[in-house]
């Protein structure tokens, strides 16, 4: 048994604990914490396939700004939604059992299917290696997601762009069009303070960085967009810039800017023959410009969704 | 090897600072010496390894993307862990059970 074996097998057994600790807690902060946990390890073992884009995205997004959601729903539920501390009755057993059955039963389907895979099964790894040349771009995750099949890629951030419309329609009529998130308290000298000012220096950098990298090494818009957003809502808790009223004409521009450029350049390669095709020679240029466009969509989404619904005045 | 040989002594060296910590965070009496035990147990710690892992980084600018990684590590540790003592002083002095005692 090679160490490499020992730690896979020991990574597969953590994430199935750490999954059923996670469904079985009584407490939900103690669920979504354990959650998060369960993100980060699947983001290793994204790592040990050798998926990275894949890992970046889930340590960013599925551990860190799905758990934070949560932990904001939990906030506001306010204990509300914990389940009654009143013994363990017939009905919250089965609450449980037939969630925890389903899962069990899909997860047995899976073990199925991928052991009944043919083991020599290329995928359409051989088609894009050939045709990557003309993509524009070297990493083949990015070819894929902004080239071979931009309208995945494009209904992605329109479906983020109506998870938040659907956030802001919950807020109440006098609210409306008002700034979004609790006031914050940072003390202006304090820790949180000079880390709000600390990061964005080094936060941008990091961004920056992800999102000029997707074109031939792993990274891309999702994961600069996250981090964008991540160091934004560090530097609103800080106290260092406000958070915006969610009525600004800025604020609504930047959130359909990258859809919008998506859009705007899928319907020049309409006119070219090919809707969200490329034109040759300049795809990596189209790709980089949309690509930038929607960082700053998806961070200032990301962003919004975290902050909630508008609830105090500007 | 003997820079395999560092490594393996540096990186023991942080688990053990980490498993200190995690028994810190798991015996400790209240909130503030549970966050002592976390806080400086976990940046050393990762310090340790990731000094490990420099020695076995490819190039220069490798081993200096390890120690950022560290240095963020430890200003978000050091931020969180002092806006997380702050929230439970709070909650301490407005809690009657406390004020009492």
């Amino acid at each position: 048994m090679t160490a490499a074996l020992v730690f896979d097998l020991s990574l597969c057994l953590l994430i199935a604990a750490v999954a059923l600790a996670a469904v079985l807690a009584d407490d939900l902060f103690t669920a979504i914490v354990l959650f998060i946990v369960y993100g980060l390890l699947a983001a290793i073992a994204w790592v040990r396939l050798d998926a990275i884009d894949v890992a970046l995205a889930e340590a960013a997004i599925g551990a860190g700004l799905t758990g934070l959601l949560l932990v904001g729903a939990a906030a506001r539920l306010g204990g509300r939604g914990a389940p009654p501390a009143a013994g363990r009755t017939p009905w919250r057993l089965l609450g449980k059992a037939a969630p925890a059955a389903l899962c069990v039963a899909a997860a047995a389907a899976l073990v199925v299917l991928v052991l009944a895979l043919p083991d020599d099964a290329p995928g359409l790894r051989p088609l894009v290696a050939e045709t990557i040349a003309a993509s524009g771009v070297t990493n083949p995750v990015t070819a894929v997601l902004l080239n071979f099949r931009g309208y995945d890629t494009l209904l992605e951030t329109i479906v983020l762009a109506v998870a938040l419309v659907g956030v802001w329609s919950l807020t109440p009529d006098r609210d409306w069009g008002s700034v979004p998130g609790a006031r914050q308290h940072a003390r202006p000298d304090g820790v949180l303070a000079t880390f709000g000012r600390l990061l964005p220096a080094l936060g941008l950098l990091v961004a920056a960085h992800l999102l000029w990298a997707g074109a031939d090494a792993p990274g891309g818009a999702f994961q600069a967009g996250t981090v964008l957003a991540a160091v934004w809502l560090v530097v609103v808790m800080a106290g260092v810039l406000p958070a915006p009223a969610t009525a600004d004409t800025r604020v609504r521009l930047l959130l359909v800017a990258g859809p919008a450029a998506f859009l705007g350049f899928g319907a020049v390669g309409a006119a070219g023959g090919v809707f969200l095709g490329h034109p040759a020679g300049a795809a990596k240029a189209t790709i980089l410009a949309i690509e930038t466009a929607l960082t700053l969509s998806i961070a200032a989404t990301l962003g919004l969704l975290v902050l909630g619904v508008p609830r105090r005045p500007a | 090897m003997i820079l395999d040989i560092a490594t393996l002594v540096l990186a023991s060296a942080g688990v053990v600072f980490f498993i200190a910590g995690t028994l810190g965070l798991l015996r400790f009496p209240d909130v503030y010496a549970r966050l002592h035990a976390l806080t400086k147990a976990d940046n050393l710690g990762l310090g340790l390894i990731a000094l490990g892992l420099v020695l076995q980084a490819g190039n220069v600018w490798q081993a200096l993307k390890i120690v950022l990684v560290w240095l963020l590590a430890i200003f978000a540790a050091a931020t969180v862990s002092q806006l997380i003592a702050r929230s439970a002083l709070v909650q301490r002095s407005s809690s009657p059970a406390a004020r009492d005692s």
